[in-house]
């Protein structure tokens, strides 16, 4: 009963993929899944064919309870397997190059930038080249990389957009990447697959891949709506929320995810502004100083 | 006084939690009515808890892992009508709060306090005798373990009626897990339950590897012990070497905790990527320290029913120590998603591929033992055989995920999910419900009903198709794990079927404990007096059943490969009374254990609710009584040959009156 | 018949281990055995947490570093404690295996004393430490200093605890073979302490004041 929806592969995120990114993965897939079965289909077929054969009621078999050993079998059943897997780990270590998701997509058309932030619960879109942002709802032409930058504002998520392919953990503090591309007009489901608290089965969005000029219109009524992102608007966000319906800003504060990546949105000192000074300390002998620093030993 | 215990901990207005909590008081008041009434309680105390026979704990052990089993069960019932309910937009029964508590209790319940105990429980019964030893190495420690792991799995049963469990998933990922984010008590019962047994665990490691190392019979070497020695062997050196890396992780988590440090947190400098793979280095040799001991239970149920030799020891041996030694490299595959660079995923994703050549050749040599021989279709086969087929395709799902590129996509999805539980319930638990059944006559002297349990083995085996398969589907539609509600129709159909499964699933969990009632009550009729109901090739079938308490009248000695059927065929025959009998030498009990393990449940209690005053009382309780134990010299005697040969006769007797 | 006539060979030798086995007399062995395993975990512990001090170590956010805190002629100082320990229960050893129950009592009476100064000095410069906000919760590299170097002092403090313990079964009882059995183990767990401090050493403090 569960077989007959099975075989219609359009309910099939995975298996209906819209971009080349998830395309190959579903290759991929496809690939190891009928390699294995080489040897999968064999095993249970003998597990059942064996057990039959030799069941103890069936005296017609032969019975030789003190043969164990067959260098013929062991080199078989240690050597296929080998093989399978030799070529399984040549795919695999190919594929894990070419899919690596911090790898750029590249095409003749200019790749969009988008930074993405994972908040409680929600999803927060800063694009940086237009000075837009969004939350809950992502924009991006068709046939246009997407290069993401990814961090969170909390605790770990995985951002994630089934059609399109591979997904990324968000993380705070962190930087990850991911580059996507979606073939198609339309719109797609997007998520996060990393549970994350309370709020995290709502925390999802729509991503709509649009035509250029759909985009371009996208852009123009964003700018001309309301509000700017500023700090103390980001702070009032930050706060957990859930089921935040979709939000755009026309201008955004321009250094908002360097700080939320350096854990300085709140206006503390910047993780990467602490480092630097780190890295002057050593060259000046340790005079340099924080604003609370901690007294260095005499 | 109570630090932050208040009468508010206990969750009055949760009427389903109350239920559950009335239930286990009401239960609980039951039994020690019914000990009280039946003057149980000097009995119990003297033959059970402060018994140091490895039988007796094993037993103990195996009790505690079916209690669990239960609770960890209506969890899991919970979960899919949960699922099943809340898939076209409605609320569902329970809300996050409550949802996100019962997976994270599902997963904690399932791996540390069912498999793990029912794991070492089978190893406690069986190694000893299969080794021809009168016990293990380190009898008082033995008893302490278990009462460790008891205490964990008691905090985990508090927590369901004073104050929360943790929200945060079974591993308990930082900075989820931090104060910031999970400031209840919830994490803190995580924490103190899994580190108080997970003491005991490697306790009983220690113990299990110098008995396996130390005390077999003479002319057992090392390639003549019985595959399940050898698993146990394995799994316990991943014991000894892993579960140091879960004390240190959760020590660090609650240094964040309790004394503000910054190990995992998002300020300060913390690294939650260094739990994800700290937990994981010793989280995926865990996967394999449940499983190898099911591959050698495996092993030696189809040798037996086959009536044959199994195929392959020597390769069967290499691939087990193959798998303990891979099973230290690979655990970077539980995040491929973190952003680690190509070639450490591709790194890690080949490694995590080689696992499964010596895995699979381990099948064929099950598949080449019932080759040429005599297949009885007794119920530990029928779990061996719906393991083949079921743990190869768990095989074949997790392969996949081994591809870093597949993984992409199928990562923390229900996918994965079906995937575990396709090796964790078809790999390790069919394993242990296989032994379950082949020890049982071992264990207590009669066999158990047949019948019931290929009602279980069938139910368990079309539930577990029914609950799982239409998960793969669903995780290939983008349905990721842990969500409390959806709004998707399609789904919505798949969860129902992942539903009826579970229920079908309650159906065989529902005849196995039915079978284990009749069993008892017809004990008469199911009897075994020759202590080798299955014709069976190793020691522990070389005695009685169930065994005296010293095990052997005298230790065995090996002279080859399934030293008992060796005997039998040189013999001609089974048990034999010897002509005379020589002192054994014997460990008293003690109450030790018991009372250690009492005041460390205590003392755990104290720490997650910052009762300072008991932190302090209680850790000196224990260690007191520990040290205390240390100056008991009457800890070990001498069984008289006298009593010796009264018991052998006693039971010879009964056997040729028997027969 | 094949079994047995392969098993007359080793007869003489098998009947021999069987009445070892039965007798069950055990010369310690087992518990030695036993003892060594656990010391292997305890070394993946030491390993797990050193791991987190690595990671760890550039991660002041800000405040002081390994440079501006630690002194070396300190914990040279404390080394040398704990060194002359090592040595001093190797004397108690000697003593207790020529049976001299009141050398064995001075030299673990010394080791104990030695041990005690390592735990003074070690706790004075926690002290100072958190005195001077350089306390554990100030940032994950002092987290993990605090935790690595603790987690060995929880060892060290226990290993006196239990060295106070097989003080009072030697006055009680002497140098039965039980105890030199509990001496032996204890001093595996002295000597690896020294083993895993001489590691702190340098990874902590020399690399540490070096970088």
């Amino acid at each position: 009963m569960a077989a007959a929806p099975l075989l219609s592969g359009c309910d099939m995120a995975l298996l209906d993929p819209a971009g080349p990114i998830g395309a190959e993965e579903k290759s991929i897939i496809i690939l190891a899944t009928c390699l294995m079965l080489i040897v999968v289909i064999p095993v249970i077929a003998m597990v059942l064919l064996f057990a039959w054969r030799y069941r103890a009621s069936n005296k017609a078999a032969t019975f030789k309870p003190d043969w164990d050993h067959s260098s013929k079998i062991e080199v078989a059943v240690w050597g296929v397997p080998c093989i399978i897997i030799a070529v399984l780990a040549y795919v695999t270590w190919v594929s894990s190059h070419t899919l690596e998701p911090s790898r750029e997509l590249v095409t003749e058309k200019k790749a969009i930038e988008v930074e993405v932030v994972s908040m409680d619960w929600k999803w927060l879109f800063i694009y940086p080249e237009l000075q837009i942002a969004s939350v809950n709802e992502l924009a991006f032409p068709a046939d246009t990389p997407v290069h993401f930058k990814l961090t969170s504002a909390t605790v770990m998520n995985s951002f994630f957009i089934p059609r399109l392919g591979s997904q990324i953990y968000t993380m705070p503090g962190m930087e990850t990447k991911l580059s996507l591309l979606a073939s198609a007009v339309g719109d797609y489901d997007g998520l996060s697959a990393n549970y994350s608290g309370g709020g995290f089965s709502d925390m999802h969005f729509v991503a709509h891949a649009l035509s250029d000029a759909d985009f371009a219109q996208w852009v123009e009524k964003v700018r001309a709506g309301e509000g700017k992102l500023t700090m103390a608007k980001y702070r009032e966000l930050a706060k957990p929320s859930e089921k935040d319906p979709v939000t755009t800003y026309a201008e955004v504060e321009p250094t908002l995810y360097h700080d939320i990546l350096n854990k300085c949105s709140d206006g503390s000192t910047c993780m990467d502004a602490a480092v630097s000074l780190a890295m002057a300390k050593e060259v000046a002998g340790g005079d340099l100083q924080l604003c609370n620093p901690a007294k260095p030993r005499g | 006084m109570f630090g932050k215990l208040t009468l508010e901990a206990i969750p009055y207005h949760e009427p389903i939690i109350m239920a559950a909590v009335a239930m286990m008081v009401l239960g609980g008041a039951a039994l020690v009515a019914g000990i009280t009434f039946f003057r149980l309680w000097g009995p119990l105390w003297s033959k059970w808890l402060t018994s140091v026979d490895h039988k007796n704990i094993g037993i103990m052990y195996i009790i505690l892992a079916l209690v669990m089993l239960l609770r960890g069960f209506a969890d899991a019932v919970m979960m899919r009508t949960q699922q099943a309910m809340a898939s076209t937009g409605a609320a569902g029964p329970l809300p996050p709060e409550h949802f996100d508590q019962v997976f994270t209790a599902h997963g904690v319940i399932m791996i540390f306090f069912m498999a793990m105990p029912f794991m070492v429980g089978l190893m406690n019964v069986v190694v000893p005798l299969q080794i021809g030893a009168r016990d293990v190495a380190f009898p008082y420690l033995n008893n302490l373990s278990f009462w460790l792991t008891a205490a964990g799995a008691l905090l985990i049963n508090i927590s369901l009626a004073v104050g929360e469990f943790a929200r945060t998933g079974w591993l308990a990922y930082p900075p989820l897990s931090e104060l910031q984010y999970s400031p209840g008590v919830g994490v803190d019962y995580y924490l103190w339950a899994l580190q108080i047994s997970g003491i005991g665990t490697l306790l009983a490691g220690v113990n299990m590897i110098t008995t396996i190392l130390k005390m077999r019979a003479p002319g057992m070497t090392m390639m003549r012990m019985p595959i399940f020695t050898w698993t146990t062997l394995c799994s316990n050196m991943l014991i000894v070497a892993a579960f140091p890396i879960l004390t240190a992780t959760l020590a660090m988590l609650s240094l964040d905790r309790y004394l503000g440090m910054h190990f995992f947190t998002n300020d300060g400098g913390g690294n939650a990527m260094m739990y994800v793979n700290l937990i994981w280095a010793w989280g995926h040799p865990e996967v394999y320290i449940l499983v190898l001991p099911a591959f050698g239970i495996f092993s030696e149920v189809i040798s037996t029913f086959s009536s044959k030799k199994l195929f392959g020891y020597t390769s069967m041996v290499y691939a087990t120590v193959c798998i303990t030694v891979l099973s230290f490299i690979v655990w970077l595959h539980h995040f491929f998603t973190m952003g680690a660079g190509a070639n450490v995923n591709a790194f890690f994703g080949i490694s995590t591929m080689i696992i499964s050549i010596p895995t699979g050749a381990k099948i064929f040599n099950w598949l080449f033992t019932m080759y040429r021989g005599r297949v009885q279709f007794t119920v530990p086969v029928l779990w061996t055989l719906g393991f083949m087929v079921t743990f190869t395709i768990g095989g074949m799902t997790g392969v996949l995920m081994a591809v870093p590129a597949a993984d992409f996509v199928l990562h923390n999805s229900l996918f994965l999910i079906a995937h575990f539980h396709n090796v964790i319930i078809g790999g390790v638990l069919f394993g242990y419900l296989a032994g379950f059944t082949y020890w049982f006559p071992k264990a207590f002297g009669f066999k158990l009903n047949e019948t019931l349990g290929k009602v279980s083995f069938w139910c368990w085996l079309v539930g577990f198709y029914l609950a799982f398969m239409p998960l793969y589907a669903l995780g290939l539609m983008g349905m990721t794990r842990r969500m409390n509600h959806v709004d998707n129709v399609v789904w919505h159909n798949y969860l129902l079927v992942a539903a009826l499964g579970a229920a079908i699933i309650a159906c065989g969990i529902g005849a196995f404990v039915l079978q284990i009632l009749v069993s008892v009550l017809n004990r008469k009729s199911l009897r075994d007096l020759t202590g080798d109901p299955w014709n069976g090739r190793t020691l522990e079938w070389a005695t009685s059943s169930p065994p005296a308490f010293y095990n052997f009248p005298e230790t065995p000695v090996v002279t080859a490969r399934d030293a008992f059927w060796e005997q039998k065929q040189s013999t001609g025959a089974g048990l034999q009374p010897l002509a005379a009998y020589r002192k054994i030498h014997m460990p008293h009990n003690t109450g030790t254990g018991v009372i250690v393990g009492g005041f460390v449940a205590l003392l755990g209690f104290a720490l997650i609710w910052h009762i300072w005053w008991l932190v302090v009382a209680t850790f000196a309780g224990a260690a007191a009584v520990a040290i205390g134990h240390s100056f008991n010299e009457n800890r070990d005697y001498y069984v008289p040959s006298t009593q010796v040969a009264e018991t052998e006769g006693k039971y010879f007797n009964q056997l040729t009156s028997q027969v | 018949m094949t079994g047995n006539t392969q098993m007359l060979a080793g007869d003489a030798a098998l009947l021999h281990d069987v009445e070892a086995h039965d007798e069950h007399h055990d010369d310690g062995s087992k518990t030695t055995l036993g003892f060594w395993i656990y010391l292997m975990s305890d070394c993946i512990l030491f390993a797990a947490v050193f791991a987190s001090f690595a990671v760890l170590r550039g991660q002041t956010a800000g405040g002081p570093d390994a440079k501006e805190l630690f002194s070396l002629p300190y914990v040279a100082g404390e080394t040398a404690c704990l060194l002359l320990s090592s040595f001093t229960y190797g004397m108690a050893m000697i003593a207790a295996e020529r049976q001299q129950r009141s050398a064995t009592l001075r030299w673990l009476g010394v080791t104990l004393a030695l041990g005690l100064g390592f735990m003074f000095m070690e706790l004075h410069e926690f002290a100072e430490l958190i005195a001077e906000g350089a306390g554990p919760d100030r940032s994950a590299f002092l987290s993990s200093f605090f935790t690595l170097v603790g987690t060995h002092g929880l060892h060290v403090l226990s290993g006196m605890v239990w060295m106070v313990v097989l003080m009072a079964h030697v006055l009680r009882r002497g140098l039965t073979q039980a105890n030199i059995v509990r001496l032996t183990c204890l001093s595996l767990f002295w000597h690896f302490l020294d083993i895993v401090w001489i590691g702190v050493f340098t990874i902590v403090y020399l690399t540490g004041v070096a970088a």
